[in-house]
């Protein structure tokens, strides 16, 4: 139960993207296509995902024991940096057509401050490995609704009348700004510890 | 003890994730070798795998045009890909038309190389090859203008269509740099290529070229380019600018060569008598030929000049018929080039019926 709270939580009550507004540059960036935010969702999920199952025990079992959690953020970022490559390698290998939909965002996600976040949360809030794991699952889920609702807003932009000073990048921030209020909404649902 | 241990522990964590890259880079980075197949047979590689077509086509001395290095930018590298290759990356997808999708076409500095492959390339590209060849002679032709001929050695001949050019590797510091050169002699010649050469202050090429000596070697790639003549009946306009007459040499005397009997006119923008190439060549040419006119023009007047004076484009005025039949072949400095393509859709011909080299 108290997974399945998390989960929901980490998705809607306090969405990374649209809660702590982390991550928002391949927000912007990569919303203007809805297949796109695809891939970059299932992306920032696979990633997110595997470098807290990763980073969990290399905070606990290596840094806590010396004393040497003021190195977490270098630890943390070396590790997400060399988990991306080897996903990328092993996606590139044997899911060639995965690799084509979303492992060309797989570099752009390296140097996402929404991945390095949710491993300090993780950290932060004292949570289990399994319920790092959970918490970093639904972050990601989370993250992925934001940018595939914001890509199906901006498709339909199209047919709308923009002022042109807002075009593009401009308009992008309002629409998600409004998601931003518009996912407040859920904060009283569920809380997270 | 104490400030050992964040160095240690840091060492450690990175240290074990550089083993663990290092193994992956072998286990999943590293593929087998695989064959492509280019042209239906016509040529067949085998290359490791994981490299792009364009690299794989680079390793196999097949080139083809790719202006920007392999970055999936100017949309030049371009194959047909048949098998293998998997579906279409977002990377290739906005240089590519509605047609090339359709038709298969791919960018080849995209397309990884991971399975068997059979891909085809425009013919012409297959004739492409490096070779190394030796300065048989040289001599200055006007005061500027050097004419060299090579003397093939490997590969021994080249086939090519009058009015291409090859790119000659000039040695810079170890390494070449590439410098592209109208070939002058004509497509009957197969064991020799000749250049002229226009000396150019600091140029890399023309300084290079300039200074060789008999006997030297050189290495060029080649032959490119779609400027050459089309198998038409039209009456051939060319139009040559300075040291341009090169490419025009070689499609007038080839096409003589073969007995061509449809109209060629060469009309040759000079600025002084001194600076006029091969024109004893060319005046003799048009006295054996009705069909081939011969009209130099010199920039200004010069007393031993009896020909005509002026831009060339005013001197064509007098020569040329609107709505005749005719296409135009031009090679010369840019504003007289942009000033002849005026001229020329002026009289009639269609844009495309007119084909420029433009090296500037």
């Amino acid at each position: 139960m108290q997974y399945i709270s998390i989960l929901i939580a980490a998705i809607f009550a306090h969405n990374i993207a649209l809660r702590y507004f982390l991550g928002w540059c391949p927000l912007v960036s990569q919303s203007k296509k809805l297949s796109s935010a695809w891939g970059m969702g299932v992306a920032v999920t696979l990633v997110m995902t595997i470098t807290s199952a990763v980073n969990w025990p290399v905070y606990h079992f290596l840094l806590v024991p010396y004393g040497l959690e003021y190195l977490q953020y270098i630890a943390f970022i070396i590790v997400i940096a060399s988990t991306v490559q080897v996903l990328e390698m092993v996606i590139e290998r044997f899911f060639p057509s995965l690799y084509t939909t979303m492992g060309v965002f797989l570099p752009l996600i390296t140097v996402n401050c929404a991945i390095l976040g949710v491993s300090l949360f993780m950290i932060l809030r004292d949570y289990t490995l399994l319920t790092g794991i959970v918490y970093a699952l639904g972050s990601g889920i989370g993250w992925s609704v934001a940018i595939v609702s914001l890509a199906s807003i901006r498709e339909k932009l199209r047919f709308s009348d923009v002022p042109k000073p807002l075009q593009g990048p401009g308009i992008t921030m309002l629409i998600a700004g409004i998601m931003a209020f518009a996912f407040l909404g859920f904060s009283g649902m569920v809380g997270i510890k | 003890m104490g400030y050992l241990s964040p160095i240690i522990v840091l060492d450690l964590v990175a240290g074990s994730l550089a083993i663990v890259l290092v193994v992956a880079n072998k286990l999943f980075a590293e593929y087998e070798d695989v064959t492509v197949d280019v042209n239906d047979g016509e040529e067949e590689f085998v290359v490791e795998g994981g490299v792009t077509l364009l690299q794989a086509f680079t390793q196999n001395e097949i080139y083809i045009p790719s202006a920007c290095g392999g970055q999936g930018s100017c949309g030049f590298c371009t194959a047909k890909v048949k098998e293998g290759g998997g579906p279409v990356l977002p990377t290739e997808e906005p240089m590519l038309t509605r047609d090339q999708l359709i038709d298969d076409v791919r960018l080849s500095c995209q397309v990884k190389v991971r399975e068997d492959m059979e891909v085809q390339i425009e013919e012409k590209y297959l004739e492409v090859e490096k070779y190394s060849a030796v300065v048989e002679s040289t001599r200055d032709v006007t005061p500027s203008i050097k004419e060299i001929v090579f003397d093939l050695k490997e590969p021994e001949t080249i086939d090519f269509k009058a009015g291409q050019y090859v790119q000659v590797q000039v040695p810079v510091d170890g390494d070449t740099v590439d410098r592209a050169y109208s070939i002058a002699s004509e497509e009957s010649v197969h064991d020799k290529v000749m250049l002229t050469v226009q000396l150019i202050e600091g140029g890399l090429g023309s300084t290079y070229l300039h200074e060789l000596e008999e006997g030297e070697e050189v290495e060029f790639t080649g032959p490119f380019g779609d400027f050459y003549i089309q198998d038409t009946d039209a009456t051939i306009i060319g139009v040559a600018g300075g040291v341009g007459l090169a490419p025009l040499r070689s499609i007038v005397f080839s096409l003589l060569e073969k007995g061509v009997d449809k109209e060629i006119w060469l009309f040759y923008g000079s600025r002084t008598m001194e600076d006029l190439y091969y024109h004893e060549d060319l005046q003799e040419l048009a006295d054996e030929h009705d069909n081939f006119h011969y009209v130099p023009a010199l920039d200004s007047s010069q007393p031993e000049w009896e020909g005509e004076v002026g831009l060339i484009t005013e001197v064509m005025k007098d020569y040329l018929d609107k709505g005749d039949d005719m296409e135009g072949y031009l090679c010369g400095p840019p504003p007289m080039m942009d000033a002849t393509i005026d001229l020329l859709t002026e009289y009639g011909i269609d844009e495309e019926d007119i084909l420029y080299d433009d090296f500037s």
